[in-house]
């Protein structure tokens, strides 16, 4: 990697992540998923297709999901960029989409998970109540190979759930 | 890194952008959402030196409806995202084919970036905003160092994945009509996979005029090579609206007469006829039941369309029964 800069296009950004300020050198070509990777050592963010269909690398642009696979970090300037660790990065106290997960047995081998949980994240305060087939459509853009999605639809409900309940408190 | 060396290019004024353009008209490209393009540089189909990012480009965020009641018009700038316009009440109500045609365009977090402008330059014949364009009669606004011309969805595409673009031109906003008073108006696809490419996809617009079928135009995706509309006036023009079932089997001999799909490992060439011919007759159907005058505002939707709903009509539309397309447009979230 580091012997590719020098030879091909490279700017000094500045990205917040996380509510984080970094100052780094990319290659103008990396995307944002690599450089939330490999750089900033965010390996919550998964990389599957690496051309936008299976949703495992969903991060949220000012509060909505994208694909940072289909995003160049420099173009990603000037955003709030939000990965899984912001959403939950302490096993001992889950966020209420992890937890939701947990309690709906909504993972297996866990790959596809952490572009659920930014997805969910953001749509169950787009929609504090899906039904069921709102839930399911919510996930669509995400693709899972172990759970055969049931599970994961529950999770969308119970996430919204847990939200509510702690919105009360 | 999967995309090739490149040079990223960020210019803040419309002007800065024509310029660099110019400069780069041999092997620079416009990147906007990027959903189009970044999987194109990702699979290395496409390796330009210079992209001209023009998401913090001032003056392309338009998204209005201007203009005196029946002729308004809705302008989308360059940078406005599919979501933005999806979501808009103002645009559902003067063209809710909009809506209707956006949410089968990928997923959520896919339109969260991908522009509605972006989608008309890349011109994919899968694409449903080209057709929606056309199919309402609508237009671009182009600019480069050489001046401003507006084109037409006629004028435009040239082929699929092709537009009469020259290399320094920026499409600065695109231009939809407003559908007029008395036509009602559908797109229904179908699709192997939520929010996968159609196998086939069909947009129209029915005018009637006191309960009387005046005019039926079509535009399809996924089975032509560009976005051509299928005029059908002449078929259906003085036809009551409730007795349209009697010219429902000409109406999809002609569209299936002016299609001319390819076959490929999802679909063979005649399944996909066979499927634009059986989403035309539901549509047609549909759009002219009595109680289905337009609801101005009524189809806004917010949310991506579910496999579940994809995989009922598909066996639907192999089986041949007409169960309702309406509920699949009725029952989602306003």
């Amino acid at each position: 990697m580091t012997a590719d800069i020098g030879t091909e296009p490279t700017s000094t950004i500045r990205l917040s992540v996380n509510g984080v300020p970094h100052v780094l050198d990319v290659p103008d070509r990396k995307l944002l998923s690599d450089v939330l990777r490999q750089d900033l050592e965010l390996t919550g963010t998964h990389v599957g297709c690496e051309h936008g269909v299976c949703g495992a690398c969903t991060v949220q642009l000012d509060g909505d999901p994208v694909r940072s696979c289909l995003m160049f970090a420099v173009t990603a300037q000037g955003h709030e960029i939000k990965t899984v660790e912001g959403v939950g990065d302490d096993p001992e106290n889950p966020a209420d989409v992890q937890q939701a997960f947990i309690d709906c047995h909504g993972l297996q081998c866990g790959f596809c998970t952490p572009g659920f949980v930014t997805t969910i994240d953001a749509y169950i305060d787009e929609n504090p109540n899906p039904t069921e087939e709102e839930a399911r459509e919510a996930v669509s853009g995400n693709l899972c190979r172990c759970t055969g999605y049931q599970n994961i639809v529950s999770a969308v409900q119970r996430a919204a759930q847990l939200r509510a309940e702690g919105a009360r408190l | 890194m999967k995309p090739p060396p490149l040079r990223i290019h960020r210019p803040t004024s419309i002007d800065q952008t024509l310029d660099l353009l110019s400069e780069h008209s041999v092997s620079g490209k416009v990147l906007a959402g990027g959903q189009s393009l970044v999987p194109v540089l990702n699979m290395r189909l496409a390796a330009p030196s210079d992209l001209i990012d023009i998401t913090g480009v001032s003056g392309l965020d338009e998204l209005t409806v201007s203009g005196p009641e029946g002729q308004q018009e809705i302008a989308v700038g360059a940078t406005v995202t599919h979501r933005q316009v999806e979501r808009s009440v103002d645009i559902a109500r003067a063209n809710p084919l909009l809506a209707e045609a956006l949410r089968f365009v990928a997923h959520p977090a896919v339109r969260n970036r991908g522009t509605t402008v972006g989608s008309l330059a890349h011109a994919d014949p899968n694409g449903e905003m080209p057709m929606i364009l056309a199919l309402t009669g609508g237009s671009v606004d182009v600019r480069s160092r050489r001046g401003i011309r507006t084109l037409s969805a006629e004028e435009l595409n040239v082929g699929p994945l092709e537009t009469c673009l020259e290399s320094d031109e920026l499409i600065t906003r695109a231009i939809f009509p407003a559908l007029p008073a008395g036509s009602r108006a559908g797109f229904d696809e179908l699709a192997r996979r939520s929010g996968d490419y159609g196998l086939a996809g069909v947009g129209m617009i029915v005018d009637v005029e006191d309960e009387t079928v005046t005019g039926l135009r079509c535009g399809f995706i996924s089975v032509t090579d560009i976005p051509e509309v299928l005029d059908l006036g002449e078929v259906v023009s003085g036809t009551q609206i409730d007795e349209v079932a009697g010219v429902v089997s000409r109406v999809v001999d002609a569209v299936r007469d002016f299609i001319d799909p390819g076959g490929d490992i999802h679909a063979t060439a005649d399944y996909r006829r066979h499927l634009a011919g059986v989403i035309a007759s539901r549509l047609f159907r549909r759009l002219c039941r009595t109680d289905n005058a337009r609801i101005q505002g009524a189809q806004v939707h917010t949310a991506g369309n579910d496999a579940g709903n994809g995989t009922d009509t598909g066996a639907d539309a192999g089986s041949g029964t007409g169960k309702g397309i309406e509920n699949d447009t009725g029952r989602r979230r306003a």
